[in-house]
């Protein structure tokens, strides 16, 4: 059965590492942070200004003075930090964040990324993904495989406008694991229940298989 | 001591025309400086290039401005939640420049510290780099990119004293401190505006000497845009 957006999170989640400094971007991203491994320190940054970022506050305890990059109060763990952001965004050029996990419209095979803008129809801006996809030296996209009308949004080439090139290397989907390679997608692992086959036909790029193809555990 | 202090909001926006360019601090609509932006809207300053990380939403920040069609180009990174701004940027009332987030700070630090130019990896391949000069560094390209050039700075922090001193707090902090000196005419608004001596200096986070005027705000709203809590377990 395909993952839900939880799932996707939960996935994305086994890819964290003790010490890691890690931004999450707005949507499934966000998610990732209910699933960090009870054995390993990582520290949350939103771009606006927040490093060492805690869960949500409990009722009564808002405070319009601390929010996420998505407008969302917020609380601080120990440790926590405060700054402009112009340093945030040093962290992120300058590569001290250590993985990056963000959504998107389309990925091509190149690992060229489009999530900002549907011409004619919505624009709601880049915020700081184009900063983050031209520096991260590790990024996951987290998206669903297909859109609303079924058309695959793991493509040859990228038909929406450039978020940036060339920077995408992992892809978790409610189908499958796919990492990026000089040939287009590789199928690293599937979703529980979910066939090879189901994933082939969801991917409109090239898809080679990976050597060993396992099942996603949880 | 120079003291940069004025009595109220009026005194600050002193000098402001229709047709300037502004800076504005605040990530949403935390850290805004609220006064400023009612007293834009009071005076009908109008054909305003504004240059803030977001436009506000339909009804309180930028979005106030926007409602009265005081706006004629808006310089951002996100622009989301704002009903009436889609509306004028799809009918092409308003003149929209939709730039990276980090190239937006770095522009305003730029012109803060008198560098008119920058290469940054971020928009390369990708349509915001149409037009600009492109450089391979290290094995990577680059985009090149300007300082702004503003008229005025209008900036929100937490606490500042009569020399112009400021302290932010939390997220509020933002794009405020990266703005100050930005433009021509740097206007600080503060919840509390205390003496000179109530502000150790080891505590200061903006020099005076980047604040032209400082007055202390008034009613502050500091709405909340995506009010999110957890349940107690």
């Amino acid at each position: 059965m395909p993952l839900d957006k939880n799932r996707i999170a939960q996935r994305i989640a086994q890819e964290l590492k003790n010490g890691y400094f890690v931004n999450l971007g707005i949507g499934i991203p966000t998610l990732v942070a209910n699933y960090i491994p009870k054995d390993i320190n990582v520290e949350f940054q939103s771009e606006n200004g927040v490093l060492g970022m805690g869960p949500f506050p409990l009722e009564g305890e808002e405070d319009a003075d601390l929010i996420n990059a998505g407008k969302q109060t917020i609380t601080t763990l120990l440790g926590a930090s405060f700054f402009d952001s112009s340093i945030s965004f040093a962290m992120i050029r300058g590569k001290h964040i250590d993985l990056t996990v963000l959504g998107a419209m389309e990925v091509s095979q190149t690992g060229d990324i489009a999530n900002w803008k549907i011409p004619g129809k919505m624009v709601k801006g880049m915020g700081g993904a184009m900063d983050l996809v031209a520096s991260a030296e590790n990024i996951i996209v987290a998206m669903m495989h297909t859109n609303r009308k079924g058309i695959s949004k793991l493509l040859k080439k990228c038909t929406l406008p450039l978020t940036g090139v060339n920077c995408v290397k992992k892809i978790v989907t409610e189908l499958a694991v796919l990492d990026i390679g000089p040939n287009g997608f590789i199928l690293r692992e599937t979703a529980p229940g979910v066939s090879i086959e189901e994933i082939i036909q969801a991917t409109e790029g090239d898809l080679t298989l990976g050597e060993e193809i396992r099942e996603m555990s949880f | 001591m120079i003291n940069k202090s004025v009595p109220n909001v009026s005194e600050a926006l002193e000098g402001i025309q229709n047709n300037m360019t502004l800076l504005l601090g605040g990530f949403g609509l935390c850290g805004i400086p609220e006064n400023a932006i009612a007293e834009l809207v009071r005076l009908k300053i109008t054909n305003l290039c504004c240059i803030s990380n977001n436009a506000g939403v339909d009804d309180f920040g930028l979005g106030l401005l926007l409602q009265q069609k005081q706006i004629k180009k808006m310089i951002a990174s996100y622009v989301g939640e704002n009903e009436e701004f889609e509306r004028q940027m799809l009918s092409g009332e308003l003149d929209v420049e939709l730039i990276p987030q980090g190239t937006l700070a770095e522009r305003a630090r730029a012109a803060q510290a008198g560098i008119p130019a920058f290469f940054t990896p971020a928009g390369f391949g990708t349509e915001i780099a149409q037009g600009k000069e492109v450089r391979e560094f290290n094995g990577k390209m680059h985009v090149l990119e300007n300082a702004f050039k503003a008229d005025f700075g209008f900036i929100k922090a937490w606490k500042g004293d009569e020399a112009g001193n400021l302290i932010f707090k939390g997220s509020a902090r933002n794009f405020n401190p990266i703005m100050c000196g930005a433009a021509k005419i740097t206007v600080a608004e503060v919840e509390e505006l205390v003496a000179v001596g109530n502000i150790d200096p080891n505590e200061v986070q903006v020099p005076g000497i980047f604040v032209q005027r400082i007055f202390e705000g008034t009613n502050y709203e500091k709405r909340i845009e995506q009010p999110t809590v957890r349940h107690k377990t």
